[in-house]
């Protein structure tokens, strides 16, 4: 191999090893803040399970007959789709909110490392927490509803996850500048952000439900195309070349945010550490 | 190769005072500002222990941080074993690690967990963390059972011995030690003071040291600078400053009489007067 190809190497396996780091240290934080875990995983699993009870009673709270089944199924899939994205962006923008309450920015800061190996490591961790978590929500509320997979495209509805999860990966990125940027009011802007996501992305009805300014705010949301995607693979067993409609926005959007969310936060990085917002006292 | 380590040149920090920006820019004044740092140039030969000596608030932890890669200064620039601090900002950061006075750790993680993260982004193996940590907590008096439990159950000598060897685990060839004593009980203090020449006479580690304690730097450091206001009032040897002062009658004059020559306060009443603002 070449001096170069051997340098670039030598690069990739320590930053390789370099964005373990993050990985194990949030698996430890699990495994300490266990109690929390719980509790926080009892409650989406209620969450979940309260939500697919509406579809179960939707014939009783409307007095006509309703295909039961597809409605579950319906709101199923918003309730377990956003409770995955929901893992994902938070595990990335509260990185900096989260090590600044422990008071470990600074040491996190002083490291050898780039910033994308940060956001590599972040990310990892994110979305095998997000999927693992998924399946144990699904897994109780299986135990409560009788669910028909038949019709479904389970490989669509994979591709469609993992691109989901790239946009959700640049969102994540983006709103991680606000806590930096704000030691004091970020963390609750990030939150702002995700309940608007919430808001008009068509996570428990359809956006054409919505008024029309908000259809057109959900154009810009990739959970929109995901749920939309992911719906068309599971209760329709739509053909991945009849997703892309829903594959090719989200995919964008990721391609975009992260490199422009690196960027961004880069200079939001130097700024703050020529006004001295990283840490203000000590 | 270069010989020194630690080249700070004529070095500026100012903080914009947050509580008054708005008020003033509504006024359209000028915002506020602190100057934490003025001009400080400083130099540490490769291998020596310099001692930054000054009362709270002098800029001694802001001087640090811009060391650190954590500030930015406005004006002047800092060079570590010849690397410009901004321009070669990584492998500047592969060469320093830093100890604080507030400890900084994941409260529920165990200090080998916390070890473990930190050392881990400078490249250095999981094994060897979990070896070489164990090895210089204990030097330190750390009992055993302590290194796997969670770090907010420690007292906070204990939590300092961790930070410690956090600085220490990665091999820093310039290592920043801010405060390491202070808030330490007598014996966790002289522990520390016995660890750091221990590490003197065994590495080649340069080393600066803040501390307002006169003594410490008179027994840690081979040379010393006063900070007072972010400006730094004298440097030398511990010997040369002490020759500076009239002798008082009959005892030998020590720091605390050179710093009160200097300013024309004792240390003391530097600090009551910063706690009365
Ligand atoms: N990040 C910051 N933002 C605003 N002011 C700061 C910041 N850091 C330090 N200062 C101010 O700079 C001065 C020097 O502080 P510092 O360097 O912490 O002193 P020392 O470590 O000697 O006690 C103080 O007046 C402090 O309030
Ligand atoms: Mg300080």
């Amino acid at each position: 191999m070449s001096y170069k190809g051997r340098a670039i190497l030598r690069d990739a396996i320590y930053e390789a090893r370099a964005s373990w780091a993050f990985v194990e240290r949030n698996i430890n934080l699990v495994k300490r803040y266990w109690g929390w875990e719980v509790v926080w995983l009892v409650y989406s699993i209620v969450n979940s399970l309260a939500v697919t009870f509406i579809g179960a009673g939707m014939e009783k709270i409307s007095g006509q007959a309703v295909d039961s089944d597809y409605l579950i199924l319906y709101l199923l899939v918003g309730t377990l789709v956003w409770s995955y994205l929901s893992v994902v962006f938070n595990s990335i923008s509260e990185m900096i909110s989260w090590e600044r309450w422990e008071g470990t920015i600074e040491y996190t800061f002083m490291a050898p490392v780039r910033r994308f190996t940060h956001m590599i490591g972040t990310t990892m961790f994110a979305v095998f927490y997000g999927i693992l978590r998924t399946l144990v929500i699904l897994g109780a509320i299986v135990l409560f509803f009788n669910i028909s997979l038949s019709n479904a495209n389970l490989a669509g509805a994979i591709v469609t996850l993992l691109v989901g999860s790239i946009s959700f990966i640049g969102f994540g990125v983006l709103a991680s500048i606000l806590p930096l940027l704000f030691p004091e009011r970020g963390s609750q802007m990030t939150h702002i952000v995700q309940a608007l996501l919430l808001l008009v992305s068509g996570v428990y009805y359809p956006v054409e439900t919505l008024p029309g300014w908000m259809q057109s705010v959900a154009v810009f949301s990739p959970a929109t195309y995901v749920l939309e995607g992911m719906r068309q693979a599971l209760l329709s067993g739509e053909s991945i070349p009849g997703l892309l409609p829903n594959l090719w926005p989200p995919l964008v959007i990721g391609v975009v945010c992260i490199p422009v969310g690196l960027i961004i936060f880069s200079r939001a990085e130097k700024y703050v550490k020529y006004s001295g917002r990283l840490k203000r006292s000590g | 190769m270069n010989n020194t380590g630690l080249n700070v040149t004529n070095v500026t920090k100012t903080f914009v005072d947050r509580k008054a920006f708005n008020l003033n820019r509504l006024w359209g004044r000028p915002a506020k500002t602190v100057t934490a740092v003025e001009g400080v140039t400083l130099r540490i030969e490769r291998g020596g222990v310099v001692g930054l000596l000054g009362p709270n608030g002098s800029g001694k932890s802001t001087l640090v941080r811009l060391i650190s890669t954590l500030l930015i200064p406005n004006s002047g620039y800092i060079e570590v074993f010849g690397h410009d601090v901004q321009r070669e900002e990584l492998t500047v950061k592969t060469l320093i690690n830093r100890v604080s006075v507030e400890a900084s750790f994941f409260k529920k993680l165990s200090p080998i967990e916390n070890l473990l993260y930190a050392a881990r982004l400078y490249g250095v193996r999981g094994k060897e963390i979990k070896l070489r940590g164990k090895e210089i907590l204990m030097e330190l008096g750390l009992e055993e059972s302590r290194l796997y439990q969670p770090m907010e159950k420690m007292s906070r000598g204990m939590q300092q011995k961790v930070a410690i060897a956090r600085g220490f685990l990665t091999s820093p060839i310039l290592i920043l030690l801010d405060e390491p004593t202070t808030g330490l009980d007598p014996r966790s203090k002289r522990q520390v003071q016995a660890f750091i020449r221990e590490l003197r006479k065994e590495h080649d580690a340069t080393i600066l040291l803040t501390t307002h304690d006169m003594t410490e730097a008179d027994v840690l450091c081979d040379r010393v600078a006063i900070i007072e206001s972010g400006r730094i009032i004298a440097k030398g040897t511990a010997e040369e400053l002490k020759g500076t002062v009239v002798e008082p009658e009959g005892d030998k004059p020590t720091l605390e009489d050179v710093f009160i020559q200097l300013t024309g306060k004792t240390l003391q009443e530097k600090e009551m007067g910063k706690n009365e603002l």
